[in-house]
């Protein structure tokens, strides 16, 4: 158990290193340049390995339906979080085994800034969890990424927790 | 040699004189609004839909360079010169007067006689008779409103220009209505152009007037449209795989600048509309969007973060030469720029959050002319008086409008939902 979760971190982490070498220009960092941390939006979705996603190579195994489908971002950011990584592997696991099935990802960003500069930004949010779902063997034919920028947010409000539910990727399945 | 010398100078000096006395109305118009007084217009028929002097008083008072008298402090209301008693205007300080009388005319038309007078000099400045029906009597106001406008700054007056702007309702969770609405520019009559259950943003205007592009999600995926307003017919533009954002009409309406992430990240494009031909103009891996052309066509500025933070660019198509014009601040995007080319207005970021600015391309100067902090979507009015921008007001988006020296505000009248994306139409015929 502990060797299979020391195992786990040190794929994620190298993920993670992976996602974020290559989301392209760095990160766009904004004004007031905080990185904030958005505990409160994660953990209404569960955040982790929750549901069935112990299964590893037994494709058919996995459950997508329990699966986290709304993955967040930090401010100003196009990485992927730590905490989307363990439900986003396990949706890849699910596409890469079953060739047939498709998703759309689309891509948000909160209010602040313009909007087709958001537009732009959320489309890097979108093609940042579509290059995690490549390089975990999904085929790119299964994948569209859609970016809304800050026309359909979550929730209203400029409060910074408004705000971090809407900078996210909804991940949806268009067929099973 | 000498000869030449001295005529130019004679033209230098001579142009200068013009400018000069343009200038000096206009200053003094905004640091001392100019007092005028709009007289209840004289009407013996049934009460009208519309009060054409209230209409004309509001627009000029919005313009900001001048200072309307109320109504309740007028001490007569005469309809014509002979029944103008200069000095009660002299005393209670206003500069000019405006009087008016409607007549019925044949087939239900209203004509409208208007003069305005300078009450120094006691003397007619500019009298017209203006012909309209019961319907369009705000046509009528706007038209006046233009003509005095002019006639007192020596700038055309850009009342009866339309604003297009787009509403969102949130009508429950992921259930939203989108609405493209044109309405006067002072805000009244809007009507809805398209309704859809996903977004619509970035709407422009075509240069002559006759057209729209914007961006449509009502497939799902974002498309650029073209409308005529005539008609209401219109056609998909383009729609690849990606983005499909930020249309921006050429000058001479023959192209279209947009941008397309179809090769992998967003790039600005010029579309040749007669022949489909497609020119991408940006190749970086950083983003690259929000064209607008010069007003001379030549160059297209964009907003990039090519530099790590998004800036304004500047491009010289025919040499493909790049300037960065921004500098100030960390984030600068969206740029308009006045029919002279000389401001560029923007949405700057600073510490208290996002304004509308304005940079004097001449001699670099930036100046933040807002001060609350989600303002966005800045578009100048044709005759480069008033920027009209999209703000939140209560925590609802609603438009506003400052003027270029930042003195004079303005909050358009909201109807329902989120206010934003306005787009000022060019002078219209």
């Amino acid at each position: 158990m502990r060797v299979s979760n020391a195992a786990k971190a040190i794929s994620l982490a190298l993920s993670v290193a992976w996602v974020v070498g290559c989301s392209s220009p760095s990160t766009l960092t904004d004004g007031s340049g905080s990185s904030s941390t958005d505990n409160g939006s994660a953990t209404t979705y569960g955040s982790g390995s929750g549901s069935g996603v112990n299964g590893s190579g037994v494709g058919g195994s996995v459950d997508v339906a329990n699966l986290q489908t709304v993955f967040y971002f930090d401010f100003d950011a196009s990485s992927v979080r730590s905490d989307s990584i363990a439900d986003l592997e396990a949706h890849a696991q699910y596409l890469a085994t079953h060739p047939t099935a498709s998703v759309r990802l689309e891509g948000h960003a909160d209010e602040r800034g313009t909007r087709e500069y958001n537009m732009a930004l959320a489309e890097r949010r979108a093609k940042s969890v579509e290059r995690f779902l490549a390089i975990n063997g999904v085929n790119g034919v299964q994948v569209e990424s859609i970016s809304y920028g800050e026309e359909k947010p979550a929730v209203m409000g400029s409060a910074e927790g408004s705000l971090s539910q809407n900078r996210r990727v909804e991940l949806k399945y268009e067929a099973r | 040699m000498v000869k030449q010398v001295l005529l130019g100078v004679v033209l230098l000096l001579s142009s200068l004189v013009v400018r000069a006395e343009l200038l000096i109305q206009v200053t003094q118009g905004v640091d001392a609004p100019t007092p005028v007084a709009v007289v209840p217009f004289g009407w013996d028929g049934e009460l009208l839909g519309d009060d054409i002097a209230q209409i004309v008083s509001d627009d000029l008072g919005r313009s900001g360079f001048f200072k309307m008298m109320k109504r309740e402090n007028m001490l007569s209301t005469p309809r014509s010169k002979e029944q103008i008693f200069f000095r009660d205007w002299r005393v209670s300080g206003s500069d000019y007067l405006v009087v008016g009388s409607l007549s019925p005319a044949a087939d239900g038309q209203i004509t409208a006689t208007v003069e305005l007078y300078d009450v120094l000099k006691e003397q007619q400045v500019w009298s017209e008779t203006v012909n309209g029906n019961s319907a369009n009597l705000r046509d009528v106001a706007h038209y006046i409103s233009d003509q005095i406008f002019q006639q007192l700054t020596g700038i055309k007056g850009a009342f009866s220009t339309r604003v297009v702007y787009v509403t969102a309702e949130m009508l429950g969770k992921n259930k939203y209505r989108y609405r493209l609405q044109m309405a006067d520019s002072d805000g009244a009559r809007p009507r809805t152009i398209l309704e859809s259950k996903e977004p619509i943003l970035s709407p422009t205007w075509s240069k002559d007037g006759s057209k729209l592009a914007y961006v449509s999600f009502e497939s799902t995926r974002p498309s650029i449209y073209v409308q005529h307003l005539a008609t209401g017919q219109r056609q998909r533009i383009q729609s690849f795989k990606g983005l499909n954002g930020a249309p921006a009409w050429s000058p001479n309406g023959d192209k279209l600048a947009l941008v397309l992430s179809k090769d992998g990240n967003p790039e600005v494009y010029v579309l040749t509309l007669a022949t489909g031909q497609l020119d991408r103009i940006t190749r970086h891996y950083g983003i690259d969007t929000e064209p607008t052309w010069a007003p001379d066509g030549e160059s297209l500025l964009f907003t990039s973060d090519r530099g790590g933070m998004p800036q304004i660019y500047s491009l010289h198509l025919p040499t493909r030469d790049l300037k960065r014009l921004t500098f100030e601040g960390r984030y600068n995007s969206r740029g308009r720029l006045t029919q002279d080319g000389r401001f560029l207005t923007m949405v700057h970021q600073d510490s208290s959050g996002f304004h509308i600015a304005v940079q004097d391309l001449k001699t670099g100067r930036l100046d933040i002319l807002t001060s609350t902090g989600l303002d966005e979507s800045p578009t100048i009015a044709p005759n480069g008086s008033i920027i009209l921008y999209a703000t939140k007001k209560g925590g609802r988006g609603v438009l506003a409008g400052v003027s270029l020296d930042g003195r004079v505000r303005f909050t358009m009248p909201n109807t329902r939902g989120d206010v934003r994306e306005p787009a000022w139409s060019p002078y219209l015929q």
